[in-house]
């Protein structure tokens, strides 16, 4: 069947933009990974990066429908807007969304307040995705995260390979050249793969306010229930989140610039709620995003140790 | 400053636009710890204001912890990754950083100077756009200078930023950084790096890397930021042909039919026409495809999806090219290859090679010569070890669309990736065919055994395990198999089982069925030499005339006798099918070694004793045995 042309929508007599060379080689990474592997998956974190990355894949195998369906590993813990935007972009997209909710976790009755953030993100986070990978005999990942949000992921490759544990070693990386990118895998290993290692922080925001993304409506300022808790603002989001003794939710401006789960995400006081100001007032802000997550403060170097133990 | 503060408080959407529309670079930073490179991209990310104030606050604190610069910032410490590393006071991989200004964004390979550094080197280079190489001003041009000048020259850098550093350490003396200079350009020219720049400049003290330097009035060439925001950038993919890869066939229903890929040189329009290769049928681009609407044209770097107006077999691998400027097309090519990895190269054992979207199975002859990265000497070797590079003939199983490396990087590099493990090894750069493919396709040739062994690209042999029961004949012939296979060497294992329940059912266990039962099983091994298989073949065969006769019915030379040998105590204390057990309770009678003779081979082609070693070693020795007496390797001439 011969298809004809209709008329073109786009022109470029210009050499390539940054955006437009990163989104280019975001789809070649994802193209290269549907194709050099069996049962591949996106996890999806509800995120911005997420958001972007999903967008991408669109691009990327347009006009059909995506190769793979998104996986969201849920803790119970996020916040009520992550999981309604969730499941409406899945609705809109028509893409097949799976939910892997811990079970133990669950038995456990896991939270972040009578656990601690390292145990709830190891049980609810860590386990809950090896589960699911195993569960569905994914043999490849792909995941939102970035070189520049912290040391140990400048070195971080884009194909990233995991054992049958699904440990990372260091060691046991590959040398990536050129645009070529080894999937190959021994029965039991999985691959790991970062379609937005080489974008920032900076890139993101750019292209989701130059593409017109949806993103989830947390990380636009609102007055919102907050509580102030060790330096932190913690939202209370719902009648869970037990309140030490004076500890009075008060209404304020706030917003997000990571997601996560809502007891281990500081919000930040501010009046930015265009996408526009997001960015203004990210570029002005003199502190990195990460800081607002519980997880990275527990000592230098626990990301990498995460890393190693399977977490993303 | 990088990033205007001002602009962004008081026009945001003015920024915006104008960082919409900037450039990307990359380069890869060259150098030790010692030349302060990690303190000159410490520096940029400082300076580009990418350092936040958590991150600085660590910064400060490190910096007093274990810096080296007295308790002053040190920029280096914003660098240094895996805790490992960090311990040890050295990285030893590649790391990629980012910054940006209003005009460009920037990816910077960073990679040490000494341990692995050519495997970190190429494949930081692979990527960039320029290379900066650093020297310290007090000790100028080092071996390592040289060698990193090779290296990144080697993989197709042309642009050059000498770094001097450390300025401030010879008081700014311009005549030793001329001297510096002029040795450096009289060097890298004979290498072919045609655009060289040299930058006096402190990384610690901050002269000419933003801000021209009071300090070097004499100089008057950019600062490191204006050079790195200005430098052309050395683009050949666009003057290339048009070549694009198929990553993908785009198939969502019976209507649309496309193939995606990434435009690797060139550009693609409708209309144009196009060949796919290696299968040489042509078409005409009808749609370049994308998610934003159809494009006029598709440039270098873009990806996208092609239709075209005639449906014409294209499948992922194949290359689509400008019809009028194809790639070349073959299957055996000289290459330069660096190899990676721990393990040796093996010459003649069949490896993995990625080229563009197309993975092959190859073969890599042993070099031409080796190069001393620190001299540039070509050397004799027979292999490569990790960080050597050598001058290989590489033969593919099959033909492929190429380019010379120096034409097109994507079309011309490629990765080496090891059978067994599934890890890359080795990167290639193709420089020439040394056969195009009409040669092997096109020209019919008798099928012989010769015909078979070329294609199969080892030899065949009829492997003879004997021994008594329970010596390990199986256990090993098993062993030598799997690692036979991993080597992707063709194999049978003929056993007791497999033949006596088909083939030799009709047989007993009198004297005569026995010959019977081995003349069989060496005819057959005989049939699958013929047809190019290594056959391990597995019997106690107890007389010497009975495997006389099996190694007759091979051609000379192809029958290899392996004696396994353990004395009757220990085969029979193994005793795993129980058999010793019945033949000393007279339930079995002719019982090998029990009140049948066994007769030792006189001379077998090996003898391993599993008494002595482990199979693992017995196993080893059979195929180092097999690949020493050439049967692993394709058939020479």
């Amino acid at each position: 069947m011969i298809t004809t042309a209709p008329a073109s929508t786009a022109t470029n007599n210009e050499r390539l933009t940054h955006l437009q060379r990163l989104e280019a080689e975001s789809i070649h990474i994802m193209r290269e990974a549907v194709s050099e592997s069996e049962r591949p998956v996106m996890l999806y974190s509800i995120g911005k990066d997420s958001s972007v990355m999903l967008h991408l894949a669109r691009k990327a195998f347009f006009p059909s429908p995506l190769p793979f369906p998104l996986l969201h590993v849920d803790t119970t813990w996020k916040f009520r807007e992550m999981i309604a935007f969730r499941d409406s972009i899945a609705r809109e997209i028509d893409a097949e969304l799976l939910v892997h909710i811990n079970p133990d976790a669950v038995a456990r009755g896991i939270n972040p307040f009578d656990h601690g953030s390292a145990l709830h993100t190891d049980i609810w986070k860590t386990e809950g995705l090896k589960q699911a990978l195993g569960q569905h005999r994914f043999d490849l990942a792909f995941g939102g995260a970035r070189r520049d949000e912290e040391k140990s992921r400048a070195k971080e490759r884009v194909f990233s390979l995991r054992s049958a544990q699904h440990q990372w070693d260091p060691k046991r990386q590959r040398p990536e050249l050129w645009r070529l990118y080894n999937a190959r895998r021994n029965p039991g290993e999985s691959v790991r793969v970062f379609p937005l290692s080489n974008w920032t922080e900076l890139d993101v925001w750019q292209y989701i306010w130059l593409e017109g993304i949806p993103i989830v409506p947390l990380y636009f300022s609102k007055p919102r229930p907050v509580v102030e808790r060790d330096g932190m603002l913690v939202m209370v989001d719902d009648d869970r989140m037990p309140l030490e003794p004076g500890e009075e939710p008060q209404m304020r401006s706030v917003r997000f610039r990571t997601l996560g789960c809502y007891p281990l995400t500081g919000a930040v006081e501010s009046e930015a709620d265009t996408l526009t100001q997001i960015i203004q007032e990210m570029l002005l802000t003199t502190s990195s995003e990460r800081q607002g997550r519980a997880i990275d403060h527990d000592s230098s170097g626990s990301m990498e140790r995460k890393k190693q133990e399977g977490y993303f | 400053m990088a990033h205007s503060s001002d602009l962004i408080a008081e026009n945001i959407d003015e920024y915006l636009h104008q960082h919409q529309h900037k450039e990307l670079l990359r380069f890869i930073a060259c150098g030790s710890v010692d030349d302060g490179k990690s303190t000159l991209i410490g520096r940029l990310l400082y300076e580009s204001r990418l350092v936040f104030d958590d991150h600085l606050a660590a910064l400060e604190a490190d910096s007093k912890r274990v810096g080296t610069q007295g308790g002053d910032l040190d920029f280096a410490l914003l660098l240094d990754g895996l805790s490992a590393e960090r311990e040890q006071g050295i990285t030893i991989d590649v790391a990629y950083r980012f910054f940006s200004t209003a005009r460009r964004k920037f990816i910077v390979a960073d990679t040490p100077g000494h341990e692995q550094y050519t495997r970190n080197m190429i494949t930081g280079a692979s990527t960039a756009d320029v290379a900066v190489i650093l020297v310290d001003a007090r000790k100028g041009l080092l071996t390592q200078t040289r060698r990193h000048s090779y290296l990144v020259s080697q993989i197709g850098v042309h642009t050059v930023v000498l770094a001097v550093n450390k300025m401030d350490l010879i008081g700014y003396d311009r005549a030793e950084f001329d001297r510096i200079e002029a040795e450096y350009r009289a060097f890298a020219a004979q290498l072919g790096i045609t655009n060289i720049t040299c930058i006096p400049l402190s990384a610690l003290k901050g002269d000419n890397i933003t801000e021209r330097s009071a300090n070097t009035a004499w100089y008057s060439g950019p600062t490191f930021m204006e050079y790195l925001e200005t430098v052309p950038v050395e683009d050949v993919a666009h003057t290339e042909p048009m070549r694009m890869p198929v990553q993908w066939v785009n198939r969502p229903d019976l209507d649309f039919r496309g193939f995606s890929g990434t435009v690797v040189s060139g550009t693609v329009r409708p209309g144009m026409r196009v060949k796919a290769l290696p299968s040489g049928l042509e078409s005409t681009v009808a749609r370049v495809v994308t998610f934003d609407g159809d494009l006029d044209e598709a440039q270098a770097n873009q990806a996208v999806t092609l239709t075209l107006t005639d449906e014409i077999d294209i499948s992922r691998g194949d290359v689509i090219c400008d019809a009028s400027n194809p790639a070349g097309v073959a299957d055996r090519f000289e290459a330069h290859i660096v190899w990676m990895h721990e393990d040796a190269m093996t010459p003649g054992r069949p490896y993995l090679v990625k080229l563009g979207t197309r993975t092959v199975s190859a073969t890599i002859a042993p070099p031409a010569h080796r190069v001393d990265v620190n001299t540039l000497r070509h050397q004799p070797a027979d292999t490569l070890q990790m960080n050597e590079i050598g001058l290989c003939d590489v033969a593919f199983d099959r033909p492929v669309a190429f380019d010379p490396y120096a034409h097109n990087r994507d079309t011309g590099g490629f990765i080496v990736i090891d059978r067994m493990t599934n890890t890359t090894v080795a990167a290639g750069v193709i420089e020439r065919a040394t056969r195009a493919a009409r040669n092997v396709h096109w020209h019919a040739t008798d099928v012989d055994a010769a015909a078979r062994a070329s294609m199969n690209g080892h030899g065949a042999a009829l492997v003879w395990f004997t021994g008594l029961s329970g010596a390990g004949k199986s256990t090993v012939a098993n062993m030598v198999e799997r690692r036979l296979h991993a080597l992707g060497v063709h194999t049978y294992l003929l056993d007791g089982d497999n033949v006596r329940h088909g083939l030799n059912r009709d047989l007993g266990f009198s004297d005569g069925d026995r010959v019977e039962n081995i003349r069989r099983v060496a005819e057959v091994g005989a049939l699958m030499v013929d047809a190019g298989l290594v056959v391990l073949a597995s019997f106690i065969s107890p007389f010497a005339a009975d495997r006389a006769l099996a190694r007759g019915v091979v051609p000379p030379g192809r029958f290899v006798e392996v004696f396994v040998d353990a004395p009757l105590d220990v085969a029979e204390s193994r005793d795993p099918k129980g058999l010793y057990a019945k033949a000393r309770a007279g339930e079995i009678a002719h019982f090998t070694g029990i009140d049948s003779p066994y007769e030792p081979p006189e001379r077998p082609e090996l003898h391993v004793r599993t008494d002595q070693a482990s199979a693992e070693d017995a196993a080893q020795a059979v195929v180092d045995h097999l690949s020493s007496a050439g049967f692993l390797s394709p058939p020479s001439g």
